[in-house]
């Protein structure tokens, strides 16, 4: 690795490997991050996301691999990698017993800043994050949100320029998880890297400018989300049914279609685009058949993630480009 | 910052944390204040006449003095188990998956607890000390250098004994394992000189009861306050301490410096 390629990118792994007795969890994965970019590594659960930020955030070593976070190479130099990174781990890592003000003021002091400027910092960021009246009020008494935005206002106050969020919104509500993305989003625009893990498909492909999906302690696929999105086979239109006599004629009527019998749904293959949607209407027009609903469904990271995961679990995915046409 | 610096400062700061806990939860700290307390008045004035004649003694004056030097060291005894536990419940928690990941000095989490431990059995002996004397305990004839050094031998006691509970706390997957595994801590001083003269057991136990951590401790602090004979328990008790405080110090530290699950 020439020292610009070091130099410019934030986090740069090769080979990273991890086993947990004869359990390999991480199998060689190679992945670069460009400072000042966020990353999103996407998989499902028990996949090794948590496992790779923890080994990059120097939790814990990695039995493999060439690894350089900040420049710094992690198995020689952890002090200085800890000294430009931030962690948010995906279980709460704010002190419970002291209040939301006591947690800043102990970073500030873990940071060697000065007492004013601790003082200082923790009274923004707890401005930022909402937490002003929540301040004088022992963490353990937080909300799940409130303890995420607390968490992420400690991970803060040294100003790291690398930031690990593993799986920031994990049980939040969708509100709170909007105001995370607004935080992750201002944390960009200040040139921050962030590496972050989920596995919410909406998350990578709304805050990343690369995902690398990972499945199994491999990486299945890594690249703009336009670029995952263009991995796969184009989208369809899917015509509901609710009379099956009805759906039986326009299955016959319309043989180039995929039958879902226990729906009542067609499935047709099409890009979404309005030309080709009218081309369908018409055929249907011309066919004689009515469809109680009509619902166009353009490739999302959904589809990704299925397609290279092999899972067919959809229970909290909400599934994105769909647009209802009645 | 140099290394001992940076030590200090972080040591100070996690200081500070674990002693803000302690402040606001007390109630740990109070409630292992009890045992010895309840046992001192028990023994005092329930079973004093008794025990006071079993040790060639007049009234139960005479057992105050001898109970009380046991006493304190079963109170650092007993104000390590909440180092046990608080240990134990601090590493469960996202916070020390944080300290970790900070450029902090390594150590200062430990030395943290241990520093706010120390302070804790200090001002849980100088409590118990209170009770004491408001029974009528009285020092015969210490000097202020005997004072010092009965001063130092409880600091000493206090930090051996917390090295191990640290361990303890370490190694125990939760708060409730913790106190179990420190449990021996306070019953030790049961079968120690604390209570009875160890010469008074039956001839097998007396070698198990006079070689254990705290009855040479207990007999040196004896000795201190009360004048009477110290012979070869002083340097057994620091040997004690001293290989205590190494065993938990290794003992502690590798846990720490082991990858967390």
């Amino acid at each position: 690795m020439t020292s610009t390629t070091t130099h410019s990118l934030a986090i740069a792994a090769k080979g990273l490997h991890k086993a947990y007795g004869d359990k390999t969890v991480l199998d060689g994965i190679d992945l670069a991050v460009p400072a000042g970019t966020v990353f999103s590594l996407l998989g499902p659960n028990g996949a090794g996301k948590t496992t790779a930020v923890k080994i990059l955030s120097t939790l814990i070593t990695a039995d493999a691999g060439d690894l350089h976070v900040g420049g710094h190479d992690l198995a020689v130099a952890p002090q200085a990698v800890r000294a430009a990174i931030g962690v948010t781990g995906q279980f709460s890592a704010v002190d419970g017993l002291i209040t939301g003000e006591e947690n800043m003021l102990l970073m500030a002091d873990l940071h060697h800043l000065s007492r004013s400027e601790g003082r200082r910092t923790a009274a923004e960021l707890l401005e930022r994050f909402d937490l002003v009246e929540a301040a004088k009020k022992p963490a353990s008494s937080y909300s799940g949100g409130m303890k995420r935005r607390l968490d992420l206002a400690m991970t803060l106050v040294g100003g790291p320029r690398i930031i690990f969020l593993d799986e920031p919104t994990t049980g939040l509500d969708p509100r709170s998880r909007h105001n995370m993305w607004q935080i992750i989003r201002e944390l960009v625009s200040d040139g921050v890297t962030v590496f972050l893990t989920t596995q919410y498909l909406e998350e990578a492909d709304e805050l990343a400018d690369r995902i690398a999906v990972l499945n199994d302690g491999k990486i299945a696929a890594e690249g703009t989300a336009d670029e995952l999105k263009r991995l796969i086979p184009g989208g369809h239109v899917r015509l509901r049914f609710t009379d099956p006599a009805a759906y039986q004629s326009a299955a016959v009527a319309l043989r180039e279609v995929t039958r879902d019998d226990e729906a009542l749904a067609l499935t047709v293959p099409s890009g979404g685009s309005q030309r080709e949607l009218r081309s369908i209407l018409d055929w249907l027009d011309s066919a004689g058949i009515e469809a109680d609903e009509l619902t166009v469904h353009t490739p999302d990271l959904d589809d990704v993630f299925f397609a290279l995961t092999g899972s067919t679990d959809t229970a909290d995915v909400p599934a994105q480009s769909k647009e209802t046409v009645r | 910052m140099s290394t001992l610096a940076l030590a200090v400062r972080d040591s100070n700061t996690m200081l500070r944390r674990n002693l803000l806990h302690a402040r606001r939860y007390p109630s740990l700290t109070l409630n292992l204040l009890l045992t010895p307390i309840m046992l001192l008045l028990l023994f005092v004035y329930i079973f004093g006449d008794v025990m006071s004649a079993g040790i060639g003694g007049s009234d139960r004056s005479d057992y105050v003095a001898y109970i009380v030097p046991g006493i304190l060291m079963m109170t650092i005894g007993g104000t390590v188990i909440g180092t046990a536990v608080s240990v134990s419940t601090d590493m469960n928690e996202g916070i020390i998956a944080r300290f970790r990941t900070m450029a902090i000095h390594r150590g200062s989490v430990l030395i943290g607890h241990v520093i706010g431990s120390l302070m804790q059995c200090l001002a849980s002996v100088v409590l118990v000390g209170a009770v004491a004397i408001a029974i009528g305990f009285r020092s015969t004839d210490a000097t202020p250098l005997e004072w010092l050094a009965a001063l130092g031998l409880l600091a000493l006691f206090s930090l051996a004994l917390i090295w191990i509970a640290v361990g303890m706390g370490m190694a125990s997957p939760n708060a409730e394992a913790a106190a179990n595994s420190a449990q021996p801590l306070i019953l030790l001083p049961l079968i120690s000189s604390a209570f009875i003269p160890a010469d008074t057991m039956p001839g097998w136990f007396q070698p198990i009861a006079e070689y254990q951590p705290f009855t040479p401790a207990i007999e040196t602090l004896r000795g201190l306050l009360l004048g009477t004979e110290i012979g070869n328990n002083w340097w057994i008790a620091i040997l004690w301490c001293v290989a205590l405080a190494v065993l938990g110090y290794r003992w502690s530290t590798a846990s720490f410096n082991r990858d967390p699950k």
